[in-house]
């Protein structure tokens, strides 16, 4: 049994156009499945408004999905109650993009890394302050700075921080949301380790979303690739990159840029004309499927 | 200007606080004989028409002004903090109710409701803080609404509801916080609103009653004497006028520092 099973999930945004206006339809997310193995780092790659970030908000239920099925490890998620789904939320983290949005300016980073076991009740408060310390080294951050205020932390460092929170809870899925396109290159690498460091040493599931495909290339061991909403592109991540099927995921390889000024570039440039953007996933090659 | 705001302020505050110590006089006892009288060197502020002692019923009515403005200040910004986070954050439904309440209040001239609400309750100081608190929680509340709907998508707001915090944790922890500084710019702006709307209200006869001062009802008391003993209006037209402008002063002040467009 799959990690993690999403069936047909759905976000429709409804936009009414003044008071008489024709209701319009935003499908941020339109009819998207797919599933993750216990162990495996899963890849979600796509532009800007491809609906990669709604996705894992839907999985989590931080936005309510119009319709659609979700389950982790069998369980059905959109039908769990209140008090269910927190106790589920100690199985499924999110580690946000932005380092400086995503952790609480007013609150002492020891304050920030505890609260998940205060809100779960775990652990006494010498427990607890003990547990953080530990989370602060797993992350490989010095536990002298605990009482710290996250603006004199880095970028890389706040980002620890916010896995440190993440993994207090012992998860075993954690949704990895441009974990790292808001660093320095430099930095990126750092993280990317210890994410992959972590993954090892914890046995964590990934569903990694990103729009740096070297990076997906990388670490993924499968990876999907939305469009508009949907997956136009879904398979094993050597194979996928060696032969893309779709238009767009060739668009998006050819977009990869090249360490070398006098490589030749072909670039192609995406035409949206030129493909059925309402076809279906079809198996093209074994744990290889495009919409063409 | 917010220092001179505060300085007036500090020293208004002090003055009420320790008031009867400045002055030997009591703010109620008559000398019949010396009404009206200006200025001296035993009263430093004259005597009123019933002869009391001017600066000791200054001191006392500062006291007034200064319960009136922190009780309605309080009360509204407790009700509005509650009420606007509440709609900011949970939409839908519950703050279009909210909303609506908030809208209607707006659309009511603050004074003239306070005014109607008075004349139906019977005029007294309790009457005046509620009507105040009536029509000044909306003011926080639209502040406060306005604020919760923007931290609502801070990523450290989705962070404490992925990590199952429920929503009175994530209010009062990572969203009203982000209100705070707001609010305390509009509670000093209110402390002038709340003390101008009771001297209103105490002059028109709605408030405080005689014999107990008020700067209200000392205006309004002096109005007869304006052109024999004109100290009767002036001293306490300018200590309002002094108080009020200290506190908007710091207001506006405080406004200006924690406005992000400034650095």
């Amino acid at each position: 049994m799959a990690l993690l099973d999403v069936r047909h999930l759905v976000k429709h945004y409804s936009r009414r156009r003044g008071i008489f206006g024709a209701t319009s339809i935003v499908r941020a997310v339109d009819d998207v499945s797919f599933a993750i193995e216990e162990g495996e780092t899963f890849g979600l790659v796509g532009e800007s408004g491809s609906g990669k970030t709604t996705t894992g908000r839907c999985i989590l239920r931080l936005i309510e999905p119009t319709s659609g099925d979700v389950r982790f490890r069998g369980q059905d998620v959109l039908a769990l109650s209140r008090g269910d789904l927190r106790r589920l939320r100690r199985d499924m983290q999110i580690v946000f993009q932005d380092p400086y949005s995503s952790l609480n300016p007013r609150m002492r980073v020891a304050t920030i890394v505890e609260e998940p076991l205060v809100i779960h009740g775990l652990g006494s408060k010498v427990e607890r302050r003990g547990r953080v310390r530990e989370l602060f080294e797993l992350v490989g951050l010095n536990p002298d700075h605990l009482s710290r205020y996250p603006h004199e932390f880095s970028g890389g460092q706040r980002q620890r921080i916010g896995l440190a929170r993440a993994l207090a809870l012992n998860p075993s899925l954690v949704i990895a949301d441009e974990p790292v396109s808001a660093l320095d290159v430099s930095v990126q690498a750092q993280v990317i380790n210890l994410l992959m460091d972590l993954q090892q040493r914890l046995k964590l599931t990934y569903l990694f979303i990103a729009h740096d495909l070297r990076l997906v290339e990388h670490i993924c061991s499968r990876v999907a690739v939305m469009y508009l909403g949907k997956i136009v592109e879904m398979g094993e991540t050597a194979k996928l990159f060696a032969s893309p099927q779709h238009p767009y995921t060739r668009a998006l390889l050819s977009a990869i840029p090249v360490p070398d000024p006098d490589a030749p570039r072909q670039r192609i440039v995406l035409d949206p004309a030129s493909f059925n953007h309402d076809a279906p996933l079809r198996a093209v090659a074994d744990g290889h499927w495009a919409a063409t | 200007m917010i220092r001179v705001g505060a300085v007036i302020v500090a020293v208004a505050a002090l003055a009420a606080l320790v008031g009867p110590l400045l002055t030997p006089y009591d703010p109620s006892a008559q000398a019949l004989a010396l009404r009206l009288q200006g200025p001296s060197l035993a009263h430093p502020l004259g005597l009123d028409e019933l002869g009391r002692d001017i600066l000791a019923r200054l001191l006392a009515g500062a006291r007034i002004s200064f319960l009136v403005g922190v009780v309605v200040v309080g009360v509204s910004s407790a009700i509005g903090m509650t009420l606007g986070s509440i709609a900011g954050y949970f939409g839908g439904v519950v703050d279009d109710a909210i909303s609506r309440v908030i809208d209607v209040l707006m659309a009511f001239p603050g004074i003239l409701l306070a005014i109607a609400l008075v004349a139906v309750l019977g005029p007294s100081l309790t009457n005046v803080v509620l009507a105040l608190c009536v029509i000044g929680w909306v003011g926080y509340a639209r502040l406060v609404r306005g604020q919760a709907l923007r931290a609502r998508e801070f990523e450290y707001v989705q962070a404490a509801r992925a990590l199952g915090a429920g929503p009175g944790r994530v209010v009062l922890r990572h969203v009203l916080p982000t209100a705070i500084p707001a609010v305390v710019v509009q509670a000093t702006l209110g402390m002038a609103g709340a003390i101008i709307a009771e001297a209103s209200l105490s002059f028109l006869g709605l408030g405080v009653q005689p014999p107990t001062p008020s700067w209200g009802t000392m205006l309004d008391a002096g109005r007869s004497h304006l052109f024999d003993a004109p100290h009767l209006t002036i001293v306490p037209g300018v200590a309002i006028a002094l108080l009020v402008l200290g506190f908007n002063f710091v207001g506006d002040g405080l406004r200006d520092r924690i406005d992000p467009k400034k650095d």
